[in-house]
């Protein structure tokens, strides 16, 4: 098998807060690769090194074969890089900022136009392809955005959370972007803080935390790992809060959490649920929410590192100023 | 999704290094895009135009006979001074726009495309000196409409350009610093009127030194703006030209030398 990215033992330090601890990550090419963490995991810091944006303290990573620190001009001329803001001259139209990009990656001036023109196209940006940017709306922003890393044919590509922000009808078109572009062979290292985009697009996810993979392997196998889903109880009447959680308890063979009145336990076999009601009903409570979902990033979290994934706001301002 | 589809069969090995000539094909693009953004926002024109022109008539009409006798001779004397403080205020749009990209991503974008380290921040100066020579262009001619003459002819109008295109380019080094020093552009304005408000007001290009408090005097003989608007006088109408032109390019490489280096260091730290 052969990798579009390799990094090992990535150390970056910014003053006294370390945002990478030693990454390892190996990316196969034309595949979906998931960097799911919260803010402040050190996400952003790991696809600025890899893009040859930020040299890391410690550790090597190449892209596409070639070392970032040693051979940065090949990497860029490999790589698209799609930020968490989108990162489009607001002053320019659509095609002026494609072709900007084009011109910079020395296309002739036909060719750049016609290259931004299908482009356009692709993202139903046709229509505005002549407005300032400034005009466009989220979503167009971030196809704008899309687009420009995609001028030059990028072998990979970096897409730092690209749907924070997006109405899910754009993101289900960014994700069907997304798609196509692995079917073509593109290499994309995607980062976010959705377990579902990540469950959606990637074949394999790298858990971040503090600077570190905590947990690495496909969807499947992470949700397996943290029991995949959740129960969620709340009586209509507090009184039998008790009862609940003795019967969530029993069924999920597992130690509810109880906020306020609602009683939440990790579960790993959908059958519990008519058990659960079974049980309920025979104990003769009423319930007021009754529900069995996905583990959110937030569960995952609990499960894979024994805290919850904290908005740790200092190294996200950090980390945002930076970027 | 046909076009956004990558990677042609064979890729040739993408080159290791860049060549110079391939660096400032990209600043000129880069300062293409710099220029062509007047075109959307024919506002940003105005901006360059309007104040000066404004400036020129306002203490024209308003100064000129208070402080020379006649607008006539006001206008010889305080013409070359304006085109200096309008340089100055105009090297903050360099930092301005700096830092738009800095905060708004734009810069990342450029720098993770295989171009030129240095064209980002070369592209951008090269459109604003552009820009300059738009508004020193535009304060002469609105000059010679109300009265103006040259003293030297094309070669000293060429020369004054020269020398004032110069000066600004070292000068906005310092805007660069601040640009990048800054969080936000709007502070990039609010540094240019503090610094730059008093540094031009408390030259001679409005008022002749003889005319201030003694006190000022010492500051205003010494303070660089007065030296490059002398400078202009001697070039654009009479007076002496060697000493003012020497010192101007001492302060243009004095300015650079200091400022530049500190401008790309705080550049490197920010990114």
């Amino acid at each position: 098998m052969t990798y579009a990215i390799r990094a090992e033992g990535l150390v970056r330090r910014f003053g006294d807060t370390t945002a990478l601890a030693g990454v390892d990550l190996a990316v196969p090419t034309g595949t979906v690769f998931g960097l799911l963490g919260p803010n402040g995991a050190g996400k952003t810091t790991t696809v600025r090194v890899l893009a040859t944006l930020l040299t890391a303290d410690e550790g090597q990573a190449t892209v596409g074969g070639y070392d970032v620190r040693r051979d940065p001009h090949r990497v860029r001329q490999l790589i698209g890089l799609t930020g968490q803001y989108a990162s489009v001259d607001e002053a320019l139209t659509g095609t002026e900022n494609l072709l900007l990009i084009g011109r910079l990656l020395g296309l002739g001036r036909a060719q750049a136009r016609a290259r931004a023109a299908e482009l356009l196209a692709d993202f139903q940006l046709s229509d505005a392809a002549g407005r300032a940017a400034k005009t466009y709306s989220g979503g167009m922003r971030r196809r704008l955005d899309l687009a420009a890393s995609l001028v030059g044919r990028p072998q990979v590509l970096f897409l730092d959370e690209p749907t924070t922000g997006l109405d899910p009808r754009s993101r289900n078109e960014l994700w069907d972007v997304v798609r196509t572009l692995v079917a073509d062979g593109v290499t994309v290292l995607l980062t976010t803080q959705y377990l579902e985009e990540a469950d959606q697009l990637a074949s394999e996810i790298a858990v971040v935390d503090h600077g570190r993979v905590i947990a690495q392997g496909t969807p499947e196998e992470l949700k397996a790992k943290t029991g995949g889903q959740v129960l969620t109880v709340r009586p209509a009447d507090p009184a039998d809060l008790p009862t609940v959680l003795a019967v969530a308890g029993e069924v999920a063979r597992a130690t509810p959490e109880v906020a306020q009145t609602t009683v939440t336990v990790p579960v790993s076999d959908p059958d519990v649920l008519p058990a659960v009601v079974r049980r309920l009903d025979a104990a003769d409570v009423r319930v007021a929410e009754l529900a069995l979902r996905g583990a959110s990033l937030d569960e995952v979290f609990l499960s894979l590192t024994g805290h919850r994934a904290e908005q740790d706001a200092d190294t996200d301002a950090m980390e945002g100023s930076l970027a | 999704m046909t076009a956004a589809t990558a990677t042609p069969a064979t890729l040739p090995a993408p080159a290791r290094r860049l060549g110079v000539v391939a660096g400032l094909r990209h600043t000129a693009t880069l300062a293409w895009r710099s220029l062509v953004q007047i075109k959307h926002n024919p506002m940003e024109l105005l901006d360059l135009s309007i104040q000066p022109v404004m400036f020129v008539l306002l203490f024209t009409y308003v100064f000129g006979t208070a402080i020379a006798g006649s607008s006539g001779d006001y206008l010889r004397f305080m013409l070359p001074g304006i085109m200096v403080q309008n340089a100055l205020f105009a090297t903050m749009t360099t930092g301005f726009g700096l830092n738009q990209d800095l905060t708004k991503g734009v810069f990342d974008r450029l720098r993770a495309l295989p171009i030129a380290r240095w064209a980002p921040l070369a592209g951008r100066i090269l459109a604003d000196t552009v820009k300059q020579a738009w508004s020193i262009a535009l304060l002469l001619v609105v000059g010679m409409i109300l009265g103006f003459r040259v003293g030297n002819g094309l070669l000293g109008v060429l020369a004054a350009f020269a020398l004032l295109l110069a000066f600004t380019l070292a000068a906005s080094w310092i805007s660069v610093l601040v640009g990048v020093l800054v969080n936000e552009p709007e502070k990039v304005q609010i540094f240019g009127f503090m610094v730059i408000f008093p540094l031009t007001f408390t030259s001679n290009i409005f008022v002749p030194t003889e005319r201030m408090p003694g006190w000022l005097q010492h500051w205003v003989e010494i303070n660089p703006v007065t030296i490059v608007a002398d400078a202009l006088r001697g070039l654009l109408v009479t007076g002496p030209v060697a000493g003012p032109v020497a010192q101007t390019l001492l302060w243009a490489v004095g300015l650079a030398v200091v400022f530049a280096p500190l401008a790309v260091r705080a550049l490197r730290r920010r990114v």
